[in-house]
């Protein structure tokens, strides 16, 4: 079973991360929301395992703490 | 209280150039005593080239300026002979807690690597360590050195001649004329210099302003950087926490785009701030509190002709990551003894168009990192913010988010790759010593690697043979003869064999890589030290 990777596994983050919003420059916040919509099923197409991505939904959902609302 | 930066340092007194008929001719003038025109004259001084220090003050810098000194200045600043009290005196730290919102998401160790004379980084007041500048140059004056500094000497033109520069000074008892055959600019951001000869120095500026305090408090906190992201105290921006020696404390606060400056800077809306960071019941007292809009820019080039720009007047860059000061060290480590080779005869002025190119290269290399950090704590748009927070908060739960959390990357040496003074790569080694690599330290016998680098051209042979003395071009190159077994630790091997059982590398003055291979192949050596020098 491949497991869900939660540990550092892009080469350069600083570079990613640049890439990231260097991709949303210049759309605006809803033209960058249908832009992630895009990118995410594009990842999750690549990914392909049912189980991984039912692990990322679950993972993705914890981090928000409740004293946020 | 009389602190050291009220004490006039280095005051004025009258220059036998202020009497003479015709305006003396000096090799190099340095304007600007600040980190970088202090480690100009050292650099220039070692090397035994008469060089004069002009500034228009008279003492170290005021109020709150860098704190954060990197492994590589340090390293230099051994060499020039004062990079131990400045550790001595600094503080070191390891742990880092990054907090967001009400919580602290997580905390790391540096863990930095073993095997190295001096630490990733100190914190040590600017103030202090250009008095640990200046206290080098009067003990290299003491020493024999060429080395004037003269204060309440404020540069007010500046004219290309063609084969020198003329100049001229103000002082309190009034100006004067000096000429230089080159003329370092280490006048700061400000630069005079720079808006007299009419260069531009183009850049973004960060539509943000940030409250810097320096304050001085007694509190039990532990020797860490606390950093916050959108804080009770200062919603919808960041805040930083961070030691200095002293129990002082530095504190940045930043404060968005549109805000009264002089309100803000009031102590009575400072302290309240500063106590709901710091906790009701801590005492402090405010040291300095200024107001900072940050921008990332620099020259088109840092030589024209004669004039040569280092430091803050050449590029300037945000202070996350810490890189003023720390890259302005390598620039003059850089200019230092290819200026000294060109005024000795033994290189071409063209040497000096590869200052340009690789400190240019480095320049930019620390413009993107600095505005990269400030772009992810000032998010410029919605979505970099939700992108942004989307990070913080999965890195409370999960590691491969804190990678991208970046609050500042701390400033490391550029690698000159694609400098044309780099020679051929004869060696399938480790990529971190590669030619245009600074050398990085490691344990030999019972020192140190880079001290025995010095500040001359060295060919570093790892078990392997080459002639004791080695000259060409008219300069001899020391040999410094190792074996992997003179490190116990493994480090030297790693850091410079990789699979390989022998190594020979040629470094040069300012420790980086000129070329390498297994074994010392002389004509591939003679060739690389002609390049190395701008002479092929
Ligand atoms: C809040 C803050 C935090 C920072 N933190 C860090 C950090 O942690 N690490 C780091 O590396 N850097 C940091 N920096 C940047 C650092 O302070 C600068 O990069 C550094 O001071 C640059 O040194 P310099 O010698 O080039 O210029 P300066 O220090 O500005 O010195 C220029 C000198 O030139 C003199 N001068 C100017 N005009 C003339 C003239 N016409 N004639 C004669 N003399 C003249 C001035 O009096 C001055 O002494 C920080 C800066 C700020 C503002």
């Amino acid at each position: 079973m491949t497991d869900l990777t939660l540990t550092p596994n892009i080469e350069g983050p600083d570079d990613f991360y640049a890439e990231l919003l260097a991709a949303h420059e210049g759309l605006s916040f809803e033209e960058s929301n249908a832009f992630n919509a895009r990118l995410l099923l594009i990842l999750a197409n690549h990914i392909g395992d049912r189980a991984v991505l039912a692990r990322a939904l679950e993972a993705a959902h914890r981090p928000t703490p409740e004293t946020n609302t | 209280m009389s602190k050291i930066f009220e004490t006039p340092l280095y005051p004025y007194t009258r220059s036998a150039d202020q009497d003479a008929a015709t305006p003396v001719r000096h090799p190099v003038v340095v304007v600007g005593a600040g980190p970088v025109g202090l480690a100009a004259a050292m650099e220039m001084a070692t090397q035994g080239i008469r060089v004069v220090v002009l500034d228009d003050n008279d003492r170290v810098s005021f109020g709150s300026r860098a704190i954060c000194f990197a492994k590589r200045p340090l390293e230099i600043l051994d060499r020039l002979g004062c990079g131990r009290e400045m550790v001595e005196k600094g503080v070191s730290w390891n742990r880092g807690r990054v907090f967001f919102d009400e919580r602290e998401v997580y905390n790391f160790d540096l863990l930095p690597e073993q095997g190295h004379q001096f630490p990733a980084f100190i914190n040590l007041q600017q103030y202090y360590f250009e008095q640990f500048a200046v206290d080098r140059v009067r003990q290299m004056q003491a020493e024999g050195a060429p080395i004037e500094l003269r204060g309440e000497n404020k540069v007010d033109s500046v004219t290309d001649r063609g084969d020198h520069v003329a100049l001229r000074v103000n002082t309190p008892e009034g100006p004067y004329e000096l000429e230089a055959d080159w003329l370092v600019a280490c006048d700061g951001a400000g630069s005079p210099i720079r808006a007299m000869m009419g260069l531009d120095f183009v850049g973004r500026v960060f539509e943000d302003n940030f409250l810097i305090a320096d304050v001085v408090m007694k509190a039990d906190f532990p020797t860490e950087r606390w950093f916050w992201f959108d804080p009770p105290f200062n919603r919808g921006q960041s805040a930083l926490l961070h030691k200095q020696p002293d129990d002082v404390w530095r504190i940045d606060l930043q404060l968005g785009w549109d805000i009264d400056k002089e309100e803000e800077k009031k102590p009575e809306n400072v302290v309240p701030r500063l106590q709901q960071m710091l906790g009701d019941d801590v005492e402090f007292e405010l040291e300095w509190i200024s107001i900072y809009t940050f921008q990332c820019r620099r020259m088109e080039k840092f030589r024209h002709n004669r004039v040569i720009f280092a430091g803050d007047a050449a590029h300037q860059v945000s202070p996350f990551g810490a890189r003023g000061a720390n890259s302005g060290l390598q620039d003059t480590d850089n200019l230092g003894w290819k200026l000294g080779l060109v005024i000795e005869g033994k290189a071409p002025a063209a040497l000096l168009d590869s200052y340009d190119v690789e400190r240019i290269h480095g320049a930019d290399e620390n413009i993107l990192n600095s505005t990269r950090s400030t772009d992810f704590i000032t998010p410029k748009s919605d979505m970099s913010r939700l992108l942004r927070d989307a990070v913080l908060d999965l890195s409370e739960h999960y590691e491969f988010a804190r990678p991208l959390v970046n609050s500042g990357r701390l400033s490391v040496p550029c690698t000159y790759d694609g400098s044309p003074l780099n020679g051929p790569d004869g060696l399938v080694g480790p990529d971190r010593t590669r030619p245009g690599s600074p050398c990085p330290d490691a344990p030999v016998g019972n020192g140190y690697l880079l001290p025995r680098l010095g500040g001359r051209f060295t060919l570093m042979t790892i078990d392997a043979e080459a002639p004791a003395t080695f000259e060409e071009a008219g300069l001899s190159v020391d040999h410094v003869a190792l074996s992997a077994d003179d490190d116990p630790t493994g480090a030297l091997r790693e850091r410079y064999l990789g699979d390989h059982g022998r190594a020979v590398y040629l470094i040069r003055p300012d420790q980086h890589v000129a070329a390498r291979a297994e074994t010392f192949e002389e004509d591939t050596f003679r060739a690389a030290l002609r390049r190395a020098i701008g002479k092929e």
